[in-house]
């Protein structure tokens, strides 16, 4: 598969269109998922992942084809939500002070932790509990979680896809794991 | 052994694929004396394969359509510019030729003055120039931008550039005999624009290839 797609990226950057719909084709799942995931929402996981492709292809010259296509792209859409994210407005922060209280933030105001995960799950099915699960990791843990388990990139991979160092990506991986496993132990 | 510390770090590390043989003997060893690590490892492996169980999701339809829609139509310059990059060696050769020709051009308007390239023993009255009766030019004769009439000999080519050959009408047959046969070697006449740079080629290639 490399191959093939080595070879259109080499009509696209003669300026072949219709190579690059074939590259588009390929991927598009994957990166909608992506940016789906990270992001938490059709919308915009259209609008990023879009965006991602028409990066690709009018920077298609700065690819270097001695690494790997992929990695790039991802590389491509994983910043871009992480920019989305980064300039969303949050609706209210948990620590933030309630007004009117004196102490009191947002937390007290969660319903206490009595329930059991168990009566939870009743009511949603098991798959979108996991979705959930996930969604809820902070970006940072997510995005690693997800290029490991769900895209199959090894470390090193995900270490060139966030530009950050490998010890790093172990730690976050590691730290994240744990976090659903706290979450997932009693499905 | 510290399960906390120790036997989770080893675990991470065996899930990651980074242990070396003689952590994972430690580690075999730890988890049958241990429950707590044992359900904690067989906890971990578990959220793996839920994860990995998740739903997978895909894009829109027309998902494809619409973005091929939405790529960005080249600008001119820009295509070129990928052209040039794409072909630096007919790039290299455009660009020669175009300095080649203006070079060529401009060359060709400053010189509208008369010129002649050995005047010695040459008489030159107007725009003509006069080999004179009993003079011999040594070696190849180049008159531009005037006229030439022979009396004398030319011992070598002659070159006419925006200029004509003035004949003589002779009196007799030896005046006219005189005109040809005062040149010893080729003459030619170049007045026009195309002649005149197809003669500044020639002569251009004669140097490179010429080694004398």
């Amino acid at each position: 598969m490399e191959l093939i797609i080595r070879d259109k990226i080499k009509q696209v950057k003669k300026g072949d269109h219709a190579a690059f719909e074939d590259i588009v084709m390929f991927y598009q799942d994957k990166i909608y998922q992506h940016c789906h995931r990270m992001l938490g929402n059709k919308h915009e996981a259209e609008d990023i992942a879009q965006e991602a492709f028409i990066r690709a292809y009018v920077n298609i010259h700065s690819y270097d084809e001695r690494r790997k296509f992929s990695t790039w792209l991802y590389r491509i859409a994983t910043n871009l939500t992480i920019d989305r994210l980064r300039k969303r407005k949050p609706d209210y922060y948990l620590d933030a002070e309630v007004k009117g209280t004196e102490g009191l933030d947002m937390y007290s105001q969660l319903a206490a932790e009595g329930r059991l995960p168990e009566d939870e799950i009743e009511g949603l099915e098991l798959q979108n509990y996991i979705q959930k699960q996930i969604a809820e990791l902070p970006p940072k843990y997510r995005s690693i979680i997800m290029l490991r388990y769900l895209e199959d990139f090894s470390l090193q991979e995900i270490s060139e896809i966030l530009d950050i160092p490998i010890g790093t990506v172990k730690t976050r991986i590691h730290r994240g794991r744990e976090a659903l496993r706290k979450k997932l132990r009693h499905v | 052994m510290d399960c906390n510390k120790e036997a989770l770090e080893l675990m991470h590390k065996h899930l990651d694929g980074d242990i070396t043989r003689e952590e994972e003997s430690q580690l075999r060893n730890h988890l049958e004396v241990c429950v707590e690590c044992q359900k904690h490892l067989h906890e971990l492996k578990r959220t793996i394969t839920l994860i990995q169980s998740a739903e997978k999701l895909n894009a829109p339809d027309n998902f494809a359509e619409n973005l091929m829609q939405q790529l960005p139509v080249e600008k001119k310059h820009v295509k070129y510019l990928r052209w040039f990059k794409v072909h630096p060696i007919l790039t290299a050769a455009a660009i020669f030729f175009i300095f080649m020709f203006t070079g060529l051009l401009s060359a060709f308007e400053q010189d509208s003055q008369l010129m002649v390239s050995n005047p010695e023993n040459l008489i030159i009255e107007d725009n003509i120039v006069i080999v004179p009766e009993g003079v011999t030019v040594e070696g190849d004769l180049v008159v531009q931008n005037g006229n030439l009439k022979i009396d004398g000999n030319v011992d070598g080519n002659v070159t006419l550039i925006n200029g004509k050959l003035v004949e003589e009408q002779g009196i007799d047959g030896s005046g006219l005999m005189a005109d040809v046969g005062g040149v010893n070697g080729e003459l030619k006449e170049v007045d026009r624009v195309f002649e005149w740079v197809w003669y500044n080629i020639q002569n251009l290639f004669k140097g490179i290839f010429s080694i004398e």
